[in-house]
Parts: C-alpha cells; structure tokens; sequence
C-alpha cells in the first residue's frame, strides 16, 4: 500500500478514527508521518490531518477548473504546498484560496461564517455598520411611502454615522 | 531560573482540587491566534519568527495576569525540560520540538501557558482542574481582550480568527477536558460512549495516543468544530456531554461493585500488589495500575490515602521526570528498575486494599 501523502513510498502507519458513523482512515509512510507528526501522538489529531488532505484536494479541484497552479500573492504559498502540510501559509491565503476553501468548511465545520468573539475595535465598527444598514432600509421605506419629512431626519443620521465609522477606519 | 526550579512540585501540583476530580483530571480552553502581518510560523523565515516571537513575548510579558511568569525562547531547554512539559501537559509535543523562534510564557500558578509559534503564533490556554471549563475560558478570554489591545490579530469578519489549519479557524477555540474512565473501560462500554461523543462532533483521544486502550484509562474530550458558533454555546455543550460521561462513569462503578464484586476487588488487589512489589516496571504498566489504585482510591479501599499520592505517582514515574530525579542518562531497562524502586518505596506505608463496607 502507497502512502496516501506522497503516493511514493510504502506506507508503514496507519491509522483509524471513527467520526460519527464514518471511519476514516489513513496510510503513510515512515517520512510523511514524522512530518506530520504522527509519531507522537499527544499532538496529533487524525481529524486535522484528514481534513487538512480533503481540503487540499478540494482546493486544488477548483484551482485546476481555472488551469494553472493558484500562489497567495502575499506569502507565495501555492496549492501544493498546502496540500503537502494541509496548513495554509499566512492570513492572506484565506482570500488566495477562497473558492477552495468554501467547501471545505462546510464539511469541517457548524457554519461557514464566524459567530463569536470578534476583536472590541472591529465590534464598534461593526456595530456602526449594522445601525448604517437599517436606518438605509427605514430610509428606503419612506421614500417609497413617500414620508420625505422622516426621510430627511434619517439621511441626516446615516450622514452623521458614516463620518464616524470613516473616523475610526482611520486612527 | 530554571523551568524545573520555576514548576511547583508533583505533589503541589496533585494537590489542586476542582469540581468532579474524582473523573476529571483538568479542564483546558486554548485559543489560537496570529498576527496579521506576519506569514503562520509554518511559513515564516526564521528571522520573521524570531522578531514575531520577540513582539508577543513582550505583549504575553506585560499582562498583569503574567507577573512573576517564566519567559523563555525554546532553544534554551534541553529535551528532558521540554519532556517534563509535556508530561505536565504545558506544551504540546509538536512545541517541544520547536527551537529558536519560538516561546513559552507560563505564569506563576500555572494556570496560564502561551505557546509562541508553535503551529499559530500564539496559542495561549488556560488550565483548571476538575470540571470547570467556563471558568478556564473566562481567564483566557480576558487574557485574549487585553492582548489585543497591543498586538493586531489576523481577523475577518465572515472567517474570524484566521490559524494555520482550517480546522482551527473561526473562534479558534479548543475546549477539553482530561477523563479518568476505568469504570467505563472494565465495564467494556467505554467504546460507545466514544461513539456517541464523535456523534455529537466531539474528538475523544486517549492520554498518549489514539485509539481506545487508553493508558491509565485517561482520556481527552475536545470540540472539533470551531467556525459557525459561539464560544460560550461550544464551552456549554462540552460541558453537558461531560457532565453525562461523569455521570455514566460513577454508574459504571457503583454498578461493577454491585454486581462483580470480585472482579473489581481482584483488579485493585492485583495492582497493589505489582505496584508494591515489583522490581522492574514499564511506565506504560504503571499508568494502568496506578489508575486501577486511584479507582480503588475513590471506592475507600486504602483509607487514609489521598489519591494526591496516586496522582502524583502518575507524574513522577514518567520517563522525563523520573530522568530529572538522577543525574545520569538513563537507559529504558534501568529506568524501569528505579522507577519500581521508587514505588516499593512509595507505598511501603501504604497498606493493603481492604473490602469497604
């Protein structure tokens, strides 16, 4: 049996994990183990390593469809190197690789989109962000009930709230 | 100072108590993050990690929870250090292979540990014993709101947290709890409970590797999903799932006593007995008994002994810190002779198992 990694050396390790009613399995060889760490245990989650492979596959599925080998623009991490270590390579590679990703995600994880703690300075924009959308809605609403005395106040408070989500983008 | 001077003792250490430490060992919530201007460590040259790994130790430093903390770039432990670390599960093994460019920052009491590059730049985890898991992520969550106060996080408002792996991507959280389960390991249905766990999309690992033989009868419950819910939901639900495993393990006792009597007494006998006895033993045989004494421990078969004693015991047998106790390099055979030394010794003044009433 070939190792699944490198598909070039006999694979010597093998491991199991049963995930829900699944069981999943991986072949490697001595050197794409040691790699992966799997020598040691502890450290090791079967799932991240799985994952970390169907995610490269997936990803390199929606690269090939365009043609040619997509690279982050920022750090130059490419497909294959992310499917060598199932690790991307910098904050950027979330953009580089986005298309790929989302599929993964969805296999990996509750959701696609972030829920929970967001950083305090990102919360007050956001917070900004989300009052600007539905005063825009209110507004558009009395415009279409042609309420324009209503529409007035309200395009005076999404000015005023704008000039203060532009002032703290740009401490 | 040195980390071996900096820790508190085994036997400090086996003192601290929490709720339900008669099956939860400890409670963990690590959070990773990264820097927004620097490539992961995975992909960072050397001269990038070393200036990032400079930056949030100074950051991790200054944190008030931090005073008196031990500091330290990896290259400045040698392996049996790294390895008592990982036997007091601070570092991950993947860290203890790290060398310049890499950090540690450990408070006082213990009970907060940053790993700087290790597979993300940061991964700081709080530690408790027994179950109290809202409680280690409230003290990690605090140490994370002031942290990024001074260093700018890799953050999206659709992924979140950006990490290395994708699997850690969103909250980047990762909420466990260390088990002790022999009731559920000698009953045999320790293998269901595994499988409804990874129903319910939690990771059950054992102590020091996969699989269900488990040494000491210790296992690890972890959230494997971190993207599409919050952290407070992902803490609660960890939290019941273990609140259950405790509950079918105390039944698993209780009900084996009732109903195999003997076969319960026969294992905790069996394991005084080679444990006070023996003149040369593995670690990994060790493990398993001392975990069948610590059972018997909670049954109040060796009155009078605290399972501290065992606990302890579990920690000091380990190769590191049993290397740590003599000066010279030992070889596996002789570690198993003095590691039988010491426990002949250790439970000379500890009596036999006897049946409770």
């Amino acid at each position: 049996m070939l190792c699944c990694q490198c598909n070039e050396n006999e694979a010597t390790v093998h491991l199991t994990e049963v995930v829900g009613d699944k069981m999943k399995k991986v072949d490697l060889c001595e050197a794409c183990a040691k790699a992966k760490g799997v020598s040691d245990p502890a450290g090791f989650a079967l799932a991240d390593l799985l994952l970390g492979l169907g995610a490269s596959q997936q990803v390199e599925q929606s690269a090939g469809s365009e043609g040619g080998q997509l690279t982050c623009s920022s750090c130059g991490f490419t497909q294959a190197d992310f499917k060598k270590t199932g690790r991307l390579g910098c904050s950027e590679c979330y953009n580089s690789f986005a298309d790929g990703l989302e599929g993964v995600l969805k296999t990996m994880h509750k959701g696609t989109r972030h829920v929970g703690k967001v950083p305090k300075a990102l919360r007050r924009a956001r917070d900004v962000s989300d009052q600007l959308k539905t005063l825009q809605k209110k507004l558009d609403k009395s415009i279409t009930t042609e309420d324009f005395e209503q529409a007035a106040v309200l395009r005076d408070e999404i000015k005023k709230l704008q000039k203060r989500l532009a002032e703290a983008a740009a401490p | 100072m040195n980390i071996y001077e900096f820790l508190s003792t085994p036997l400090e250490s086996c003192q601290r108590t929490g709720p339900h430490d008669g099956v939860v060992l400890s409670s963990r919530v690590r959070l990773a993050r990264n820097l927004r201007a620097v490539p992961f460590p995975g992909r960072a040259k050397k001269s990038e990690r070393v200036k990032a790994c400079e930056i949030i130790r100074k950051g991790v430093e200054e944190l008030p929870e931090m005073t008196g903390a031990f500091a330290d770039s990896m290259e400045h432990f040698d392996v049996t250090d790294k390895q008592v670390l990982v036997e007091r599960h601070l570092i991950s093994r993947e860290h203890a292979a790290k060398s310049a460019g890499s950090g540690l920052v450990l408070s006082r009491d213990e009970t907060l540990c940053v790993m700087i590059n290790e597979e993300d730049h940061l991964r700081m985890q709080s530690l408790q014993p027994g179950l109290q898991l809202k409680k280690a992520w409230q003290a990690i969550d605090e140490v994370d709101s002031r942290l990024e106060t001074k260093l700018d996080f890799a953050f999206s408002s659709d992924l979140g947290y950006l990490t290395a792996c994708p699997t850690n991507l969103g909250t980047g959280i990762r909420v466990s709890a260390m088990l002790h389960l022999p009731g559920l390991v000698l009953s045999e249905h320790i293998n269901q409970i595994i499988q409804s766990v990874t129903k319910l999309n939690h990771a059950v690992r054992g102590l020091y590797g996969e699989g269900t033989e488990a040494l000491g009868h210790v296992f690890q419950v972890s959230n494997q999903m971190t993207l599409g819910e919050s952290e407070p939901d992902i803490v609660e639900r960890i939290h019941k799932v273990l609140l259950q495993i405790i509950e079918l393990e105390m039944n698993a006792r209780t009900k084996m006593l009732q109903t195999k009597p003997k076969v319960f007494f026969n294992h905790i006998g069996r394991a005084y007995g080679i444990l006070a006895h023996s003149h040369s033993i593995s670690s990994k045989e060790t493990m398993n008994l001392l975990s069948l004494m610590r059972l018997g421990v909670g049954e109040r078969m060796f009155p009078g002994v605290e399972k501290a004693l065992l606990d302890e015991l579990f920690i000091i047998t380990q190769p590191a810190h049993l290397q740590k106790q003599f000066t010279d390099k030992l070889e596996a055979e002789e570690r198993d002779i003095l590691r039988a030394d010491m426990l002949r010794d250790r439970l000379k003044k500890v009596a036999g198992p006897v049946i409770p009433a």
